[in-house]
C-alpha cells in the first residue's frame, strides 16, 4: 500500500515529520527555559497526522487547527522562523505576538488558525468548504481536532451541516486516547470515533494514526471525493500523545506501563525504515534530518534576536479599518 | 421619496446588496421559501436562487461557523439569527472567533460578516423569544453593532453593515417590522458610529435606542405643553458609539436621560451614562437618570409584560425626575 506512495511525497512527509519533531522538542526545552509564555500543548508523537493529511493538500487549500497546533501549520508550509518568533511573543511572528502558541495562524498559506475552544474548528471550516463549493473551483477544507472535541455540540452540528450542505469539509480526528487527562473511555461510548460519521451519513474510516503512509492515502480517497462533489468525511487517525495535555502536566493519570511504552510507536522511525527498505540512502535522510535542524537553529536565533512588540501594538488589528467610500 | 415598511426596507437592503455583489449570500433558519420567522427575506428565493438563499438546519452555532469561516475566505454572508434569544446556542462563534480572529491574527484576516437579530419584547413571547441582548456584545471588543429604530436607517445601516469589512450585528426590533417609514428613492448609507438628532431641545437630553425613540418622541409630546424641552438622540450604533454627539447635547441641556427596552442592569445605558458623567460632570443639573427593563425575565401574560418593560410613559417620568432634582 505504502509502496504506492510516489517517493517524492513519501521523502517530504518524512522532511515534514523531522520539521515538526524537532520544532517541537526545542520549544519543549526552550519553554522549560522560560523563553516561551504561555501555555504550550506539543504534538510530538502525533506528526504522522499533519504530515500524511496536508501532503494531500494545495496551497489555496484551507486548514483549521486546535491549541496543538504548530504541526498543522508547518505541515501546510509555516516557516519555523516565524513561528519560533510568534511563540516568543515577539513582534517578528506570524501574528506579530498577539496569538501565540493557541492563535498561530497563516492564512495567505491555507492556515485559518489554532484554535483553542475545543470543537470550534468544525464549525469555521464548513464555511472555507462553502466559499470552494459557492465559487465552484474544486477546492477542500480540514479540520483537524481532537477526540474530546467530538463530544461538543458544536462538533454534531458542524457533521451534520458539511452533510445537508454536501460541503468539501474534511474533518480529521487526532484520536490521541485523551480529552486532556480524561481516557477516552469516560468520555465517549463508541468504539472507534469514526462511527460518529454513520449518524450524518458521511464516510468514516478510522487509520493507524502512526502510520503517515496510512494517513496519506486514507486523506487522498477523502479529497479526490471532496474536490469531485463527493461532499465531506471524517477520518480517525489514532495516535499517541507522547508529552501531557500541556507542558506543565505531568501525566499522573497515564498507567505506568502506558508510559513506558508511549514510544514503541514512532511514526518518524517507522517511516525512515520503510524508506530505507524502498531504496532511499541512509545519506539522504541524514540531510533532511540536517537541513531541519539547522533550519531550526536558525530559527531560535531569529526569534531571540526580534524586537517584543511595541506597546501600541496592543491597541491596533481590532477592526479592520473602513474606507471612505463604500 | 417612498413609504415602506421596516421589513420591506431591510428587505429592500438585502436585495440590493445580493445585486451589487455577487459574494454577498444568505442563510439561516427557515429563510428561504418560508421567507424566515418574520418575512423579512420573503420573495428573495425567486430573485437570487438556492445557491444564494440558503436554508439551515436549527444549529446557530454552525451558522455562525459558517459565517465566520465563510467571511475569512472571502465570501461576503448574512447570517440571520431568528430571534436575538438564540445567540446564547451560538455565542463562540461571536465572541471567541468572529470578534477576536482578526487580531490574534495580527491583522492577517478580514472577517466581512453581518448578523441580522430580531430583538425585542411586547409580543407575549415570554422569555425565551424576547429579550435585548446587545449589552452582551458591547462589552466585546472586535464586533459592530446596529440597532435602526425607523425604516431608513434599517435599509442605510443594513447595508453600510454588509459593505463594513469586520463583523456586525444589526439588531432588527421586532416592534418595528410593520411600521411605515420614509425611505430614499436614491442609493445610500447610514454611516456607522454618527448619530440621529431626532428632536432638538434645551432642557434634557433623552439617548434612546430602537424602539425607545418613538415612545421619547411620544412623551416629548406630552413634555412640550408641560413646557419641557427635549433633545432626542438615536445613536443608531453601540459600536462605534457617537459619544462626541452626545457630550454636546448634555452640555447644552445640563440634563440626561437613556433609555433602552434590556435591562437597567447591566446594560448600555450604564456606560453611556458612565462616559457622559465623566465627560460633562460640570454641566450636569442632576443625576442621570436610566430607563429599562425592570430585572425580572420577560413575562408572558400581556399585564405582566407591560409591568416590565419601559415605554413612554418610563421616559416622561425620568425626564420629570431630572427636571424636578434639586427644585
Amino acid at each position: 500500500m505504502n509502496n504506492e506512495i510516489p517517493i517524492d511525497v513519501a521523502l517530504s512527509m518524512y522532511g515534514t515529520m523531522v520539521r515538526i519533531r524537532r520544532f517541537e522538542q526545542a520549544v519543549s526545552e526552550l519553554y522549560a527555559r522560560g523563553k516561551i509564555p504561555g501555555f504550550l500543548h506539543t504534538y510530538i508523537g502525533e506528526e504522522a497526522v499533519a504530515a500524511g493529511v496536508c501532503a494531500n493538500l494545495r496551497l489555496e487549500d484551507k486548514i483549521i487547527s486546535t491549541h496543538r497546533g504548530h504541526g498543522h501549520l508547518i505541515a501546510k508550509g509555516g516557516r519555523l522562523d516565524l513561528m519560533m518568533a510568534e511563540l516568543f511573543g515577539k513582534a517578528t511572528g506570524y501574528n506579530k505576538g498577539k496569538g501565540g502558541s493557541m492563535h498561530i495562524a497563516e492564512p495567505d498559506l491555507g492556515m485559518l488558525g489554532a484554535n483553542a475552544i475545543v470543537g470550534a474548528g468544525a464549525a469555521i471550516i464548513n464555511g472555507a468548504a462553502f466559499t470552494a463549493q459557492y465559487l465552484g473551483n474544486d477546492g477542500v477544507a480540514v479540520a483537524f481536532f481532537g477526540d474530546g472535541a467530538t463530544n461538543t455540540g458544536t462538533f454534531h452540528e458542524a457533521m451534520n451541516f458539511a452533510a445537508v450542505w454536501n460541503l468539501p469539509s474534511i474533518f480529521v480526528c487526532e484520536n490521541n486516547g485523551y480529552a486532556e487527562s480524561t481516557p477516552r473511555r469516560q468520555h465517549q461510548k463508541i468504539q472507534a470515533v469514526a462511527q460518529r460519521a454513520v449518524a450524518y451519513d458521511m464516510p468514516g474510516v478510522t487509520v493507524d494514526g502512526n502510520n503517515v503512509g496510512a494517513v496519506y492515502l486514507a486523506t487522498r480517497s477523502a479529497v479526490q471525493r471532496a474536490r469531485s462533489g463527493g461532499g465531506p468525511a471524517f477520518i480517525e487517525c489514532q495516535t499517541t500523545r507522547w508529552r501531557g495535555h500541556h507542558e506543565a502536566d505531568q501525566q499522573h493519570y497515564r498507567p505506568k506501563e502506558e508510559m513506558l511504552t508511549i514510544e514503541d510507536r514512532d511514526a518518524i522511525r517507522d517511516w525512515r525504515n520503510e524508506l530505507l527498505a524502498r531504496g532511499v540512502s541512509a545519506a539522504q535522510l541524514d540531510e533532511i534530518e540536517q537541513t531541519a535542524a539547522q533550519e531550526l537553529e536558525n530559527a531560535v536565533a531569529f526569534a531571540e534576536a526580534s524586537p517584543l512588540p511595541d506597546p501600541a501594538q496592543a491597541y491596533t488589528d481590532i477592526f479592520t479599518p473602513v474606507s471612505e467610500a463604500l | 421619496m417612498a413609504e415602506m415598511t421596516y421589513r420591506e426596507a431591510i428587505r429592500q437592503a438585502l436585495r440590493e446588496e445580493l445585486a451589487h455583489d455577487e459574494r454577498v449570500y444568505l442563510l439561516g433558519e427557515d429563510i428561504a421559501e418560508f421567507g424566515g420567522s418574520f418575512k423579512v427575506t420573503l420573495e428573495l428565493l425567486d430573485e437570487f436562487g438556492p445557491r444564494r438563499i440558503r436554508n439551515t438546519p436549527i444549529s446557530e452555532m454552525a451558522i455562525l461557523g459558517c459565517a465566520v469561516g465563510s467571511a475569512s475566505t472571502g465570501l461576503i454572508p448574512v447570517a440571520e439569527i431568528m430571534y436575538s434569544d438564540f445567540f446564547g446556542m451560538a455565542m463562540d462563534q461571536v465572541v471567541n472567533q468572529a470578534a477576536k480572529m482578526r487580531y490574534m491574527f495580527g491583522g492577517k484576516l478580514e472577517i466581512p460578516m453581518t448578523i441580522r437579530a430580531p430583538m425585542g419584547g411586547r409580543r407575549s413571547a415570554a422569555a425565551q423569544h424576547s429579550q435585548c441582548l446587545e449589552a452582551w456584545f458591547m462589552h466585546i471588543p472586535g464586533i459592530k453593532i446596529a440597532m435602526p429604530s425607523n425604516p431608513s436607517d434599517a435599509k442605510g445601516l443594513l447595508k453600510t453593515a454588509i459593505r463594513d469589512p469586520n463583523p456586525t450585528i444589526v439588531f432588527e426590533n421586532k416592534m418595528l417590522y410593520n411600521v411605515k417609514g420614509e425611505v430614499p428613492d436614491e442609493p445610500y448609507f447610514v454611516p456607522f458610529g454618527k448619530a440621529n438628532i431626532v428632536r432638538s431641545g434645551n432642557d434634557v437630553t433623552v439617548v434612546a435606542l430602537s424602539d425607545m425613540v418613538d415612545y421619547a418622541l411620544k412623551a416629548a409630546k406630552q413634555l412640550e405643553q408641560e413646557g419641557v424641552s427635549v433633545e432626542i438622540i438615536d445613536p443608531r450604533t453601540l459600536v462605534p458609539l457617537d459619544m462626541d454627539a452626545i457630550v454636546t447635547s448634555v452640555k447644552k441641556t445640563g440634563r440626561l436621560v437613556v433609555a433602552h427596552e434590556a435591562n437597567r442592569t447591566g446594560g448600555v445605558g450604564g456606560e453611556i451614562a458612565a462616559q457622559a458623567g465623566h465627560r460633562a460632570f460640570d454641566y450636569l443639573k442632576a443625576p442621570i437618570e436610566r430607563v429599562g427593563a425592570a430585572d425580572a425575565p420577560i413575562p408572558f401574560a400581556p399585564n405582566l409584560e407591560r409591568e416590565i418593560l419601559p415605554d413612554d410613559r418610563h421616559v416622561y417620568q425620568a425626564v420629570l425626575r431630572v427636571m424636578d432634582y434639586g427644585g
